[in-house]
């Protein structure tokens, strides 16, 4: 029913509405005092919720930064739970006003959808999952497997062009939610669960005995996961690129959640350029001055950010690999704040 | 020679202003004109609007999406498909799986329901409670939670391919569905299917034959034993004349599945299962109310006539039964049909999950495709209507007669 709801809304908004209002993201959000944000429906490390409601993860720290930047409050934030398949319309229809979702980043997404990519949270690719039971070790042993799938994701497509391209039958199956998935996976109807390798580490806590299953090495895709903003409002599209852009760049600039406020206090021209001591980067934005020292005092910055929800000391365990910065042997980059 | 134009008569104007403007007359006819203008106007408003819209925020829209190559593949289809082809066939994919669905389970969800409603009538007290409990057990559960009992109960239930419960060593029952034997096509084949035709044909040939002599004659003759040589007999003699008209292909355990063979997914049983034996209740409601509505007596002459309960049933109470029987029971089938969409919870590949779901996300055309979408629903949904007001009115014709 929310799916068809969305759609309702969508052409509503799109029946009714004069094309102006579209492009003043920011000066809704300042009006409502809130920023609606689009998450999943609870994927561990990337945005979940607790026990008491509370949303964890590296794409809700992105939300939680935008809110700390724009409304002076990481608290500010509504998460609205969004499937694969339902989350860009509810961008497009303006129920939320970023999505933050573990979404891979595509030429056919960024151009026919109304919306763009501003970043990339986490650099990822496909692997499958299966159990240990099975003896297999490698994905080119899985002629003639069971997968099951998440529809609506890039993994569907990856999937069809891997067996494909290796000249190997396969059986899909596609369940609309990705609890649904595990649970078909787990109870046997499928041998393989393909997805995001960080999703697949998510996932495999959720599973009865995690370590009866393994995740195969293949990486048989890119996938750059990002945050997305509708088309149309380029101020928008800055703050929320520069948001994370901030979160990467504190990380460089070695400012952490603790020193942040020894380190305003700096002569170092990067530093004060950033913090506002120096010129007003902020405002530029659409911003106040302090935006830099928010955002940091909120979320911290990405490095700990990662640690904190996905890294080695958390659940997950997931080492930081090509998500490392690029002056210690990763790739994520950050342009300069000045 | 010239012949004056006929007048219409008077009268004719007078029907035409009826009919267009009630009672009104031409006033109300022009009311109506205009306010059919209006909406007519602000449909396209909408519609322009929205194209203006859509466009300002370069999302893509209009149909040419359909020709595009869809690139992920389904787990069920009747017509062939492989991920190179177009979402166009991906949209035929998945309606014939609904189809397939709505139909197995309209058919299911009569028979069930009909037998559920006898046993509620039965005068043994053990069936009458049996059907009794049946319709408040299913008919008060939600739909959807039904849907995923069978699916998650059932495959619990089965074992993994390895170990699948074989029977006769051609049929394999496991955890991936139910692998039989695929049937292959043989010299055999054209002329057996038309031995077969012909059986059929001239058996109800027959039929309306004997139906006649009854009606008309008040004979009775036995066919029966002519039906079965035509439909048993001459496909036989076929056989022996031309050899086996089909041979069968047996499953092999290979890998990690059964290769060969034909497959009948556990996505597919179990949304049948729930569809059929969930609107069974409905159905057996109405149709226990539809044949309490004929008058006792009619049981009563039935039995007076030395006629059989079942027979009296059968010949008597249910044809009558069917007049208040059909329009609730068109209203379920409708139901049914609608209710498959739920199959999206458990991975069946019917018309929301592969169309308004896997090819709206990764084309992001929503609009188009929820209309589409719902088009066909509301085009299955008449076209049973129709069918069922036709069968309804030929049954108030020949009750009538």
């Amino acid at each position: 029913m929310k799916r068809v709801t969305l759609v309702f809304t969508l052409a509503f908004a799109a029946g009714f509405t004069a094309q102006t209002a579209t492009a003043q993201t920011l000066k809704t959000v300042k009006d409502r005092g809130m920023l609606s944000c689009g998450v999943s429906q609870g994927l561990p490390g990337f945005s979940s919720p607790d026990d008491k409601g509370n949303w964890t993860g590296l794409d809700v720290d992105v939300c939680r930064a935008i809110a700390a930047a724009v409304l002076n409050d990481p608290t500010k934030v509504k998460f609205v739970p969004l499937s694969a398949k339902d989350r860009f319309t509810a961008l497009q229809s303006g129920e939320i006003d970023v999505l933050s979702r573990n979404t891979t980043w595509t030429l056919s997404r960024d151009t026919s959808l109304g919306a763009s990519f501003t970043g990339v949270t986490y650099y990822d690719g496909q692997g499958f999952l299966v159990k240990k039971s099975l003896k297999v070790n490698s994905a080119l042993e899985l002629n003639s497997a069971s997968v099951c799938v998440q529809t609506g994701t890039t993994t569907e497509q990856n999937l069809a062009d891997y067996f494909k391209g290796n000249n190997m039958k396969y059986e899909v199956i596609a369940f609309a939610s990705a609890d649904e998935t595990v649970k078909a996976y787990e109870s046997g109807r499928c041998d393989v669960f393909t997805s995001d390798v960080s999703q697949l580490y998510a996932e495999r806590l959720k599973v009865a005995n995690p370590t009866e299953h393994v995740v195969l090495p293949e990486v048989i895709s890119k996938e750059p996961l990002g945050p997305m903003v509708r088309h149309g409002d380029d101020q928008w599209f800055d703050i929320v690129k520069w948001t994370l852009f901030a979160m990467v760049g504190a990380e460089e600039l070695g400012v952490t959640q603790k020193n942040v406020d020894e380190m305003a206090k700096s002569d170092k021209p990067e530093l004060k350029r950033a913090f506002g001591t120096d010129g007003n980067l902020g405002e530029q934005l659409g911003l106040t001055k302090d935006w830099f020292a928010r955002i940091v005092k909120a979320v911290g910055n990405y490095g700990e950010s990662f640690e904190r929800n996905v890294g080695v000391g958390s659940k997950l365990q997931i080492a930081r690999g090509i998500n490392q910065l690029w002056n210690k042997g990763g790739i994520q980059y950050a342009p300069p704040i000045r | 020679m010239s012949t004056e134009a006929r007048k219409p008569p008077p009268q004719f104007a007078l029907k035409l202003k009826r009919a267009l403007g009630g009672r009104a007359g031409w006033g109300g006819f022009a009311v109506q004109v205009a306010f059919a203008a209006v909406l007519a106007w602000i449909a396209y408003e909408i519609v322009a609007n929205a194209r203006a819209n859509l466009e300002s925020q370069r999302i893509a829209s209009g149909f040419g999406f359909l020709q595009n190559t869809a690139g992920f593949d389904v787990s069920q289809s009747l017509i062939p498909y492989t991920g190179s082809d177009t979402y166009t066939r991906v949209f035929l994919v998945g309606l014939l799986n609904t189809l397939l669905v709505s139909v197995i389970g309209v058919f299911f969800a009569t028979v069930i329901g009909f037998i559920v409603a006898l046993c509620r009538l039965s005068p043994n007290w053990l069936l009458s409670r049996i059907g009794g409990i049946y319709v408040e057990l299913v008919r008060n559960l939600p739909l959807l939670f039904q849907i995923l009992f069978w699916y998650l109960a059932v495959l619990a239930a089965l074992p993994g391919p390895r170990q699948s419960i074989s029977l006769f060593g051609a049929f394999f029952l496991n955890n991936r569905g139910l692998v039989i034997p695929r049937p292959i096509a043989e010299a055999g084949l054209d002329p057996f299917l038309v031995a077969l035709a012909v059986g059929i044909v001239a058996s109800l040939v027959l039929r309306v034959y004997s139906r006649r002599a009854l009606f008309q004659r008040g004979q009775l003759i036995r066919i029966w034993p002519y039906v079965l040589g035509l439909l048993v007999g001459l496909p036989l003699v076929t056989l022996l004349v031309f050899g086996v008209p089909i041979t069968f292909e047996l499953p092999q355990l290979k890998g990690f599945n059964f290769a060969g063979g034909s497959r009948v997914i556990p996505e597919f049983v179990a949304l049948t299962v729930a569809l059929s034996t969930y609107t069974a209740a409905f159905i057996a409601e109405i149709v226990r109310a539809g044949i309490l509505s004929v008058h006792r007596g009619q049981m009563e002459a039935g039995s007076s006539l030395g006629l059989s309960r079942g027979a009296t049933l059968r010949l008597i109470v249910v044809p009558q039964a069917m007049r208040v029987i059909v329009p609730p029971l068109t209203n379920q089938y409708l139901n049914l049909t609608k209710n498959s969409s739920l199959a999206v919870a458990i991975g069946y590949p019917d018309l929301v999950s592969v169309f308004a779901g896997t090819t709206l996300s990764q084309t992001g055309q929503a609009i188009e495709i929820i209309a589409i979408t719902m088009g066909v629903y509301l085009l299955l949904s008449l076209i049973t209507s129709a069918i069922m007001s036709v069968y309804g009115w030929r049954i108030n014709r020949s009750l009538a007669a």
